[in-house]
């Protein structure tokens, strides 16, 4: 097993953890927690990718991550002022109950 | 005697010639605004018709003057004014109006006679409530009876005509509420539209032989010798050319509208409208449109005439105008009714002018209709005058003894009935009806015109002389007491008495003014007009013919003042006789037995073809179409429908499984989308492995 | 593969389990404080050090304050009677599991074919004038977007947060 396999499994993993916690948490905020961390799993990836493969130099890889950091960062800061209003508004994060925009 | 007539010189239309039109056209627009009145405005409906017919007359007198300064420094005057109305193709359709003596006389007769009706009507519909309605008509019917008399063109004539007949149509039924106005409306109507499809046949006919309706137009006119002989030199059917026949279709439509036999029946029904309506439409004017538009179309009755001798055209106008002069004086014995004497004297005194234009040509028949105009109208006036005094009374052996009680209207009266009766010498009936004879006298086609006429003179001064001793002598026997009517109906009285008298002046053979000024000629006044071979003769038959008929009627009438219900002098006499004349020789029983049935049956024929035969086919139509229309429904309801409601259903269920999907809930969406994700890989791999 | 890596790798891993499975939301919250610095460090281990930096500062000091911030502003600190997973939780997980089946299928099978992978221990030698170099010639559009779109982000949060008018503050 490569470095860059370990790494991108540890990635695989991270996500799949977060992919869980969004699938599976009735609370709002815990499911943008797991957002994050696909997030978070994706940066790795472009971080590892940029270190192993060729190229490096270009830089490409790792200015992914920072943008994609700035990004993130920029959504958990919109996410959770939905989070807030919702509850406001609904008075809960329960994502069980919140289920207005049915088809 | 006929004369050829001459008018060389065409004069460009001059100022008068320009503006002629608006003398029928301001008692047209009075009419329209008389109709947007209301009701109550009654002294402005009134004087707003006599104004505008007065300035009318002030126009027509200057027209007239026109033609006769013209006439007096030797060239004729003839002015046309054409203009292109219509193109069918390269054919226009062209009208316009003409100022020649005969359209002059007739303008001033018509908007003087017609003037004083309108002044007579303001007195005598004092009380009718469609006070403003009845200016309307009239005013409307002096407009179009002055656009019949100036029209150049036989299309414009033809719609004034139509025009007069409307309001004529109108007038009689003004008091509709009767049931037998508006059937006499209806029966004047309807016994004129048979004289007027004769009438527009002739029009078309003539229009397509010549290509134009215009009677004088620089020489292309068809009353110009040109058309003239290309209507000779075309045959129609049975050895006649086409002139000919047109000739007797338009006189077919000329006798419809001056009750000639044998469609007379409806002027005698038409007493049925006011009395100002009979004066003036169906004494004085309308019914002599009749007249003047023979004389109009003259040229083309008498075209290829030899000197002396006449056309089938006219000698068929004559037969028919002398039978109708005797026929209609027959009837007048034996009728009760005021007004229907006068309607039937009407009649007879068309059929003199009638046969006065087929004798003697356009001065003879004309110097008639002028005269009568002015005496019938004051006949008819007078006997509206007496219907007024006697409440309301039309029978004459109701009235009586009312010299005393209405003097003027006696006085007036009693020179109206000379003067139709031809008392010699001071009447002008007498020059005008001394004129026709003399004309039927020197007739080379034969003498039984002359007979018919002489007897028709006889019969005519019985009937009168029975009339007025009927209503103004012996004692009276009507209801309440009998009384003078308004100033404003007697005056027009006396200014029509004083024409009835002044008018024969023109006609003397003395001074034969009126001739020479229709055919164009100087006149001279000289007793040698006295000279000519025969006349004097004539005369002095005429004189004695009509010495007879007052005398009879004196003897039989005079002073008599019988009761109503007793019999009739004439009737204990000869009873067979008088029943079939107080029947009107049963012209009308004829109709309704022959047309009038022969209609009935018709009817009910084409009731029976539209019920049972057409109506059979529409019902198999319509059953056809009811099937159709089931088949269609039942296609569209079990085939398009369901077929539709399938589909509708299945995109409901498709939306209702999709919909299941939106439920609302954002991790069934997460969820998917990491399904899909997998499915995604899982393809791409296992492709990227093939 | 050094036992750096593997420390790291067990820590971020670990710290994401409990971050997703704690019942507290407020333990969750540090759970993922702990997951987001192994994942700095494992940045740092990769020689990213601008990268690993930035998710210290950012993650660490910035989102995750936020997210303590929502969970008391919402009283997402109280465990719910019903429980903190949802009712399709097992559904949810097999799902999970499968996304991770096909992405570690996929790195073990693609790895070995990738050029350089076999590890080089040659770090690349990239200094912060180089990455600042690169922000300001060849990403200067993408970074005056990102510029952009915090600066929105931030209004957006501010407003969508902020209370409704005529509406009392509970």
């Amino acid at each position: 097993m490569t470095p860059l396999a370990g790494y991108l499994l540890v990635a695989a993993l991270v996500f799949a953890i977060g992919l869980a916690g969004a699938l599976t948490r009735r609370n709002a905020i815990l499911v943008l927690i797991g957002i994050e961390l696909m997030l978070n799993a994706a940066n790795l990836n472009f971080v590892a990718f940029w270190r192993y493969l060729p190229h490096p130099e270009a830089l490409t890889g790792m200015m992914f991550a920072v943008f994609s950091i700035a990004v993130a960062a920029a959504e958990a800061a919109v996410g959770l002022g939905l989070v807030i209003a919702i509850y406001r508004h609904a008075h809960t994060t329960d994502l069980d109950e919140m289920n207005r925009m049915k088809g | 005697m006929q004369e050829a007539v001459q008018f060389t010189p065409y004069t460009v239309a001059s100022a008068m010639g320009k503006i002629l039109w608006l003398i029928p056209a301001l008692p047209i627009v009075a009419a329209g605004i008389l109709a947007l009145l209301k009701q109550p405005r009654r002294k402005l409906a009134s004087s707003l018709a006599i104004g505008s017919l007065s300035i009318s007359l002030l126009l027509a007198l200057a027209a007239f003057g026109d033609v006769l300064a013209g006439w007096a420094s030797g060239h004729a005057v003839r002015e046309t004014v054409n203009f292109a109305w219509l193109h069918f193709g390269a054919t226009p359709m062209d009208l316009g109006w003409i100022l020649d003596p005969l359209s002059a006389v007739m303008l001033v007769m018509v908007t003087l006679v017609g003037l004083l009706i309108f002044i007579y009507s303001t007195g005598y519909m004092a009380q009718d409530e469609n006070y403003t309605r009845f200016f309307c008509f009239l005013s409307l019917f002096a407009g179009a009876m002055l656009g019949v008399v100036i029209a150049n063109s036989l299309l414009l004539l033809f719609m004034c005509w139509e025009i007069v007949g409307l309001t004529s149509y109108l007038l009689i039924g003004f008091w509709y509420q009767k049931p037998s106005a508006a059937a006499a409306a209806k029966k004047a109507f309807l016994t004129t539209r048979v004289g007027d499809i004769f009438f527009i046949l002739g029009i078309v006919w003539l229009f397509a032989q010549t290509g134009t309706l215009l009677f004088y137009n620089q020489g292309a006119g068809n009353m110009e010798p040109l058309a003239l002989g290309g209507l000779l030199a075309a045959p129609a059917a049975w050895g006649l050319s086409a002139a000919t026949v047109i000739g007797l279709l338009i006189f077919a439509g000329a006798a419809g509208k001056s009750g000639q036999l044998p469609l007379h029946v409806w002027l005698p029904d038409a007493m049925e409208g006011p009395t100002p309506v009979s004066a003036l439409i169906h004494a004085a004017t309308m019914v002599a449109a009749g007249v003047y538009l023979i004389a109009r179309v003259y040229p083309l009755m008498s075209a290829g005439i030899i000197a002396g001798g006449t056309t089938t055209a006219l000698t068929v106008v004559t037969w028919v105008g002398a039978s109708t002069a005797v026929f209609a004086a027959l009837i007048a014995v034996a009728q009760n009714d005021i007004k229907r004497i006068l309607a039937y004297s009407t009649i007879s005194q068309l059929g003199y002018m009638m046969a006065g234009l087929g004798l003697g040509g356009v001065a003879v028949g004309m110097f008639h209709l002028i005269t009568h105009a002015f005496f019938k109208a004051l006949l008819f006036m007078g006997a509206g005058s007496v219907i007024h005094g006697c409440h309301e009374e039309q029978d004459v052996r109701r009235m009586g003894g009312l010299w005393k009680a209405m003097p003027w209207t006696f006085g007036t009266y009693a020179v109206g009935m000379l003067a139709l009766s031809g008392f010699p010498l001071v009447f002008s009936g007498f020059w005008s009806k001394d004129a026709i004879l003399e004309s039927a006298h020197k007739w080379h086609a034969g003498q039984g015109p002359y007979f018919l006429l002489v007897f028709g003179a006889l019969l005519t001064a019985f009937y009168m002389t029975r009339q007025v001793s009927y209503v103004f002598f012996g004692k009276y026997r009507g209801h309440g007491h009998a009384h003078e009517s308004p100033r404003v109906m007697t005056a027009p009285l006396a200014i029509l008495a004083f024409f009835a008298i002044a008018l024969g002046v023109v006609g003397t053979p003395a001074w034969p003014w009126f001739r020479s000024f229709l055919t164009d000629r100087p006149a001279s006044f000289g007793l040698t007009g006295f000279s000519e071979p025969g006349l004097f003769i004539l005369m002095a038959t005429s004189t004695l013919v009509v010495f007879l008929g007052l005398a009879l009627g004196w003897a039989l009438y005079g002073n008599k003042s019988p009761r109503a219900e007793e019999p009739d002098t004439l009737e204990r006499a000869m009873p067979p006789v008088w029943r079939a004349l107080s029947n009107r020789l049963y012209v009308d029983e004829f109709y309704g037995a022959t047309f009038i049935a022969f209609y009935h049956w018709w009817a009910r024929v084409a009731d029976w073809l539209d019920r049972r035969v057409w109506g059979g086919m529409v019902a198999a139509v319509m059953w056809f179409f009811g099937l159709w229309a089931r088949f269609n429904r039942f296609l569209d309801e079990d085939w398009v429908n369901g077929g539709f409601d399938k589909g509708c259903e299945e995109l409901s269920v498709g939306g209702g499984l999709l919909a299941r999907v939106q439920s609302g809930r954002v991790q069934t969406y997460l969820r998917l989308l990491a399904l899909a994700v997998v499915v995604l890989a899982a393809i791409l791999i296992w492709s990227a492995r093939g | 593969m050094n036992v750096v890596f593997w420390i790291l790798a067990v820590v971020t891993v670990a710290g994401a389990l409990a971050a997703v499975t704690l019942k507290n939301t407020v333990h969750c919250a540090l759970a993922l404080t702990t997951a987001f610095a192994g994942l700095a460090l494992l940045f740092l281990e990769l020689d990213a050090q601008f990268a690993g930096f930035a998710q210290i500062l950012v993650y660490i000091g910035a989102v995750a304050i936020l997210v303590v911030f929502a969970i008391l502003l919402t009283r997402g600190s109280e465990t719910p009677d019903s429980g903190v997973f949802s009712r399709t939780w097992f559904a949810g997980l097999l799902i999970a599991a499968a996304v991770f089946a096909v992405l570690g299928w996929a790195v073990l099978h693609s790895t070995a074919a990738l050029p350089g992978s076999e590890g080089s221990a040659m770090a690349p030698a990239v200094t912060v004038q180089q990455i600042g170099n690169a922000l300001m010639s060849r990403y200067v559009l993408p970074l005056e977007i990102v510029a952009l779109l915090l600066t929105s982000a931030m209004i957006g949060a501010v407003i969508v947060a902020l209370h409704e008018k005529g509406e009392q503050p509970k």
